[in-house]
């Protein structure tokens, strides 16, 4: 599903945190949203969700989102926030059949339709041999692929990801990323995430937004966007920016004086 | 897809939860301050049954229909009202702390009791005694006040919290003041706060069997919605359900259940608190199990807890709020012991 934005404003009690933003998301391609703290990063994956007060037009393969309904949304939008509520007392599988809200009816029970779902979600995921095992039990990776799991089994052509890697290990935060890109490629699902390591936002999106202030302050390629002087100038930072030979990009921040020598 | 990872309901459960309370439920009736001898009690009842002929004298037979039985059908009621929403209550404030009487229901219905205590003169004949009805009436009005209060204040389940803290100690200092202002009424205020079932009747069962029979399909209902409110209100709304209205018809129905109880039984404190976790603790925490066997285990709780109240220093009568407590207590923590530490 192509998602777009035509002069999105959104914010809390009327007091706007992002504006202006307009941007195309092609159907199973990879937007990243970059940017500084407070940037309004995640409150701009809110908008889209529909979970802030917004201006503008979210626009889901050219139909004005406001048109959907609740669940007709939560259908084809998924949504993962940046420090998910764990429940207690709750199995992995309880917590992933959650994800199956919107096609049920208010006071439905889950068919088996929605089981095998979830059952199927689980082992995309490597999370089959969790399947029974309490969600406070779980470590931080596979937390993050429970959560994930959630939202897989909403089966939404749209994901909204907020900072998917928030406390993975490197090599964690990579599988995951490989996961999500994997399931995009396979089932053609438009990912929007929020990603603050810009190394890693340059190896998996196709395209980056970056953010200050509120406002989109570039958007284009990873080669386009992370540049020397758009990081400096917005992020009041002294990086630099290296090309590896596969035409990548790898973002390295530089220490400017008072380094020592060895 | 294996059934054991999932958090259900499921027939063992059930059968288990039904046979304690019919355990519980048969003793409550066998036992009272008059000893009716348990075997001509369940002669009885076999008798009633079978259509036979009835051991018990007049006398005994009415202790025993009249006075014990609606009094454990009641205590099991109110018992089952209080733990459900307790439960309820815990899952709309995702507050392992809240209890039924969190959002103004106590201080309500304690103000309601307090005004008719000592103004209204005691009267025989009513229909309905005044003191339930006021208790009803304050129950429900201090919930309605924190409700439109935390409204206006603006969205989310910490400002109507804290609109019900303060809600409790205004109406609380009116009671306060009315009850100084009446003190020969003050040990009947304080006898109706500390909870009882004594008066309890036939015509008190029927009173609130509609409120709290509707309040548990509701709730039982809203099990899995109630679990995804969990989730927290962005994922709730982000998985297409309004949490706003879930949790609005979750808290009308907890609280007739609850200003139902209160209006026949005062303030018994605990059963809102210890009956969920306890549940929680044995179960699992999603509602769509705690709700049903919080149901089952709150009428267990407070029926064993009514008969402990009426026998053990018969014919004195202890509070069953002391009771609830004092047992409460000390079984909420061997449970805590005997799960600390499991891997579920």
């Amino acid at each position: 599903m192509k998602l777009g934005l035509v002069d999105v404003a959104a914010g809390y009690r009327g007091r706007p945190v992002v504006e202006r933003v307009s941007v195309e998301v092609g159907s199973g391609s990879w937007l990243a949203v970059i940017g500084p703290n407070g940037a309004g990063k995640s409150t701009l994956l809110k908008a889209v969700a529909g979970l802030v007060g917004r201006t503008g037009e979210v626009l889901l393969d050219d139909r004005a989102i406001g048109s959907f309904g609740h669940r007709e949304r939560a259908r084809a939008v998924g949504y993962s926030p940046q420090t998910p509520a764990l429940p207690d007392g709750l199995t992995v599988t309880d917590y992933v059949l959650l994800g199956r809200t919107p096609h049920l009816r208010a006071l439905a029970r889950e068919s088996r339709h929605d089981l095998d779902v979830v059952t199927d979600v689980l082992a995309r995921l490597d999370l089959a041999a969790l399947a029974g095992r309490q969600l406070r039990t779980l470590s931080g990776g596979e937390r993050q692929r429970a959560v994930l799991a959630r939202v897989l089994a909403q089966q939404t052509s749209v994901l909204l990801l907020d900072e998917p890697t928030t406390g993975l290990d490197i090599g964690h935060a990579q599988a995951l990323l490989e996961l999500i890109d994997r399931l995009r490629k396979e089932d053609g699902t438009t990912v929007v995430s929020t990603l603050h390591d810009l190394t890693l936002a340059a190896q998996y999106a196709d395209r980056l937004l970056l953010l200050d202030g509120g406002r989109v302050a570039a958007t284009g390629t990873p080669a386009q966007v992370l540049t020397p002087e758009l990081l400096s100038r917005h992020y009041a930072a002294t990086v630099a920016v290296l090309s590896t030979p596969d035409g990548g990009r790898v973002v390295t921040p530089v220490r400017s004086t008072g380094a020592p020598t060895p | 897809m294996s059934r054991t990872a999932l958090t259900r309901l499921t027939l063992p459960r059930l059968l288990v939860g039904l046979l304690v309370l019919a355990v519980v439920l048969t003793g409550a009736v066998l036992l009272g301050a008059i000893d009716l001898g348990w075997q001509r009690v369940l002669a009885e009842i076999g008798a009633q049954l079978t259509g036979g002929t009835s051991p018990l004298s007049d006398r005994e037979a009415a202790i025993l229909w009249q006075l014990r039985v609606p009094r454990v059908v009641l205590a099991g009621l109110v018992g089952a009202a209080l733990a459900m929403s307790g439960a309820a209550f815990q899952g709309v404030f995702r507050n392992p702390l809240a209890d039924p009487y969190l959002l103004g229901a106590a201080a309500g219905a304690g103000l309601g009791a307090t005004l008719v205590v000592g103004t209204v003169p005691a009267a025989q004949d009513w229909v309905v005694g005044p003191l339930p009805l006021a208790a009803f009436v304050g129950a429900l009005g201090g919930v309605t006040l924190t409700w439109a209060l935390g409204r206006s204040a603006g969205h989310g389940t910490a400002t109507l919290l804290l609109a019900g803290v303060a809600v409790a100690s205004f109406l609380t200092a009116i009671q306060t003041f009315v009850q100084q202002l009446h003190a020969d009424t003050l040990r009947q205020v304080y006898t109706w706060m500390l909870g009882g079932l004594g008066t309890a009747g036939w015509q008190q069962v029927v009173l609130v069997l509609p409120y709290i029979g509707a309040a548990s399909v509701v709730l039982c209902a809203c099990g899995r919605l109630l679990d995804v409110l969990t989730l927290g209100d962005d994922e709730a709304a982000a998985l297409g359900i309004r949490p706003a209205r879930v949790r609005l018809a979750v808290l009308v129905a907890a609280s007739l259940a609850t200003a139902a109880a209160v209006a026949v039984s005062g303030l018994i404190g605990f059963v809102g608190i210890v009956v969920p976790h306890a549940v929680r603790l044995l179960a699992g925490g999603s509602y769509r199990v705690l709700m049903p066997l919080s149901l089952l285990g709150g009428a267990t709780f407070l029926i064993a807890a009514d008969v402990v109240a009426r026998t053990a220093f018969a014919p004195a009568e202890l509070p069953i709020g002391v009771v609830t407590a004092f047992a409460g207590a000390p079984f909420f923590v061997v449970v805590l012991r005997a799960t600390r530490g499991r891997a579920s």
